[in-house]
């Protein structure tokens, strides 16, 4: 048994490092949950997203914003009413940055990686996309 | 459930998992641009255009409608955008009649009517250009979320303003966004688009 498992585990990893990643597109969602504003306004600073978000390019490279709170927030140049969502496709690798009113530090920074080139960096990628659950949108 | 076959299941979940990493996520026809859904009606105004008429959106019904916003002045995002959006507009060939960009100014101070229509006619004499009161304008920017502020720059001043352009379909639907940077090729595609729907 613990062969089999071995051996499998070892044809996983090897297809993993060499199969090329595809995808026609993959979203990376995020939400800004109702009330922020007024949480934000009641002297709240929580944070309710990631200051950093890291993108790869052909796989998981549109960001995906929606906006559930009751009222219009600001994402980087795109003003979102309530209940609206935007969705940005990423086509050059870059560090990004963005205001956002989500945020309460009013920033926020996009990464957008390459598309892992290597079989290591497949490899890696693979593996790292299985603790990402919004990879799998 | 046996060990052993509790294994191969985790096995198989994990197989299963790096496979659909790999699978194709659809083949719909994207936006270049960031996308509004759902999308609002585009915010009218009622302008002094370049043109000499009063600049409504709801003039651009059955056209897709590029609105940009800067300033006559500004010399290096509004003069990259317009020639941009220039050689879009030919690109489209016979499409070309199809695409309105609409130019509205965030320095009423010095963007008159003439000087728009001058300064536009330098890049595609369709190009039609707003302008209005400082609070008319004001007005216009809160609808699309569009920052500007004015600085001072040697005895003159300058105005730093948001870079991206909006793309509203023909039936006045505010369908997207185009961040700053963005080819001639990426607004033929969204054009096409939008204009096939």
């Amino acid at each position: 048994m613990a062969c089999l498992i071995a051996g499998s585990a070892f044809c996983a990893a090897t297809w993993a490092a060499w199969s090329p990643i595809r995808s026609a597109t993959r979203d990376a969602v995020f939400e800004i949950p109702k009330g922020t504003w007024a949480r934000r306004m009641a002297g709240d600073a929580f944070e309710i997203l990631p200051s950093e978000i890291r993108l790869t390019l052909g796989v998981q490279d549109i960001l995906q914003l929606r906006n559930l709170d009751d009222v219009p927030q600001v994402f980087g140049p795109a003003l979102l009413m309530p209940g609206q969502s935007f969705r940005l496709p990423f086509e050059v690798a870059s560090r990004y940055q963005f205001a956002c009113t989500a945020h309460a530090s009013g920033q926020m920074t996009v990464i957008v990686e390459p598309m892992p080139a290597s079989a290591w960096a497949r490899l890696r990628w693979r593996v790292g996309a299985l603790w990402k659950p919004e990879r799998w949108r | 459930m046996p060990p052993q076959q509790r294994d191969l299941s985790a096995l198989a979940l994990l197989l299963a998992l790096l496979v659909a990493s790999t699978l194709p996520a659809g083949a719909d026809e994207i936006l270049k641009a960031g996308a509004f859904s759902p999308p609002r009606q585009a915010p009218d105004f009622s302008l002094r255009g370049s043109d000499g008429s009063e600049l409504t959106l709801r003039r651009y019904r059955g056209r897709v409608v590029v609105l940009a916003f800067g300033f006559t002045s500004c010399i290096d995002v509004c003069p990259t955008t317009l020639g941009v959006l220039a050689q879009a507009r030919k690109q489209l060939g016979e499409d070309e009649r199809a695409l309105q960009v609409v130019y509205v100014t965030v320095d009423p101070e010095r963007d008159d009517v003439a000087r728009m229509r001058t300064f536009l006619a330098g890049f595609d004499p369709t190009f039609v250009g707003g302008t209005g009161t400082a609070e008319e304008l004001a007005a216009v920017r809160e609808e699309y979320g569009i920052l500007a502020s004015r600085h001072v720059v040697g005895g003159s001043y300058s105005v730093a303003h948001s870079s991206s352009t909006f793309l509203i379909d023909r039936s006045g639907a505010l369908r997207a966004l185009m961040p700053y940077g963005h080819t001639a090729d990426d607004y033929v595609h969204d054009v096409r688009i939008l204009l096939k729907e």
